[in-house]
């Protein structure tokens, strides 16, 4: 059989069967992600969220107190202490949001590959949603393009990660089986590979989600909380 | 049959395809997997729901091997 050709050359990565993750080597100054590291981070985000909405609520509680007729300025500091939080939030789960070119007939193909690599369920959820379930050790994920959640114990938290393969030039799916492959031959390297973009409520999530994305979500959240 | 394939911009492509005991088919995957990592492509064995293993060799008796790209933080 005639060897296929194929893009050009990558840096080579040297790499040890069975164990963590070689990208690893591109970023040595982060420790490996614990179920801890990740509790800490969450917190660190629930604390920063409250630090940017107490202040103006605070502030427009007691302009009001103050003088009524401030009232439209308390309502701006009100409307501060949602809209802070919630960029964030827009901004992290951005990051699963798709992207780039949709190369349609060669995702025909990548989708039989991904369809190959989950389980009947899964596969429906992802053809539906666009990101692949994956339960881990961490918690339980949603894997996109260019991104992926990881829904923490309990569904109380969920955090945002930044993610991908290089090559814009990959369909969807096959993006996403990079991804899952990863995250699979190794969790915490992922976990510790990918950038933490935000952490926060279910409920922060869900909204800046897109519909489709949605029972994804709701889906991680039950395998979370079973 | 086992398949060597790599995940690129067709979705997919077979390198090489095999059968247990069948030498000069077996090299010849050998000699394309080798071909992929000195790209800097990475071997990797799915095992089934949940597990994958990273590989350095081809493990001839896997019925896939995929090939990946290494990943990075966006």
């Amino acid at each position: 059989m005639a060897v296929a050709r194929g893009p050009s050359a990558l840096p080579s990565v040297p790499f040890e069967a069975g164990g963590q993750l070689p990208e690893l080597a591109g970023v040595p100054w982060r420790p490996r992600a614990t179920a801890r590291s990740l509790e800490q981070r969450g917190r660190i985000w629930t604390l920063w969220s409250l630090a940017h909405t107490v202040p103006f609520i605070a502030v427009g509680v007691f302009l009001l107190a103050l003088e009524p007729w401030a009232a439209p300025v308390a309502l701006a500091a009100f409307a501060h202490a949602w809209i802070i939080p919630e960029l964030y939030a827009a901004r992290g789960v951005g990051v699963v949001r798709p992207k780039g070119a949709r190369h349609a007939a060669p995702e025909r193909v990548a989708q039989g590959l991904l369809g190959d690599l989950l389980g009947h369920r899964e596969r429906d959820l992802q053809r539906d949603t666009g990101m692949a379930l994956e339960r881990g050790s961490l918690g339980v994920w949603l894997v996109g393009e260019a991104g992926a959640l990881l829904v923490g114990p309990r569904g109380r938290r969920v955090h945002c990660y930044c993610v991908r393969v290089p090559d814009r030039e990959l369909p969807p799916s096959d993006r996403i089986a990079h991804l899952l492959l990863a995250l699979r031959t190794d969790e915490v390297g992922f976990a510790t590979v990918a950038n933490h973009a935000f952490a926060g409520a279910p409920w922060r999530i869900r909204r800046r989600l897109d519909r489709r994305a949605r029972p994804a979500l709701a889906a991680a959240l039950d395998a979370a909380r079973a | 049959m086992s398949r060597l394939i790599r995940m690129d911009s067709t979705g997919h492509s077979t390198l090489a395809e095999w059968s247990t005991g069948d030498a000069v088919a077996e090299e010849a995957a050998v000699a394309a997997f080798r071909a992929q990592l000195d790209r800097g492509y990475i071997g990797v064995v799915s095992e089934g729901e949940g597990q994958a293993t990273q590989v350095d060799q081809l493990p001839v008796a896997a019925d896939l091997v995929i090939m990946r790209r290494p990943i990075a933080g966006g």
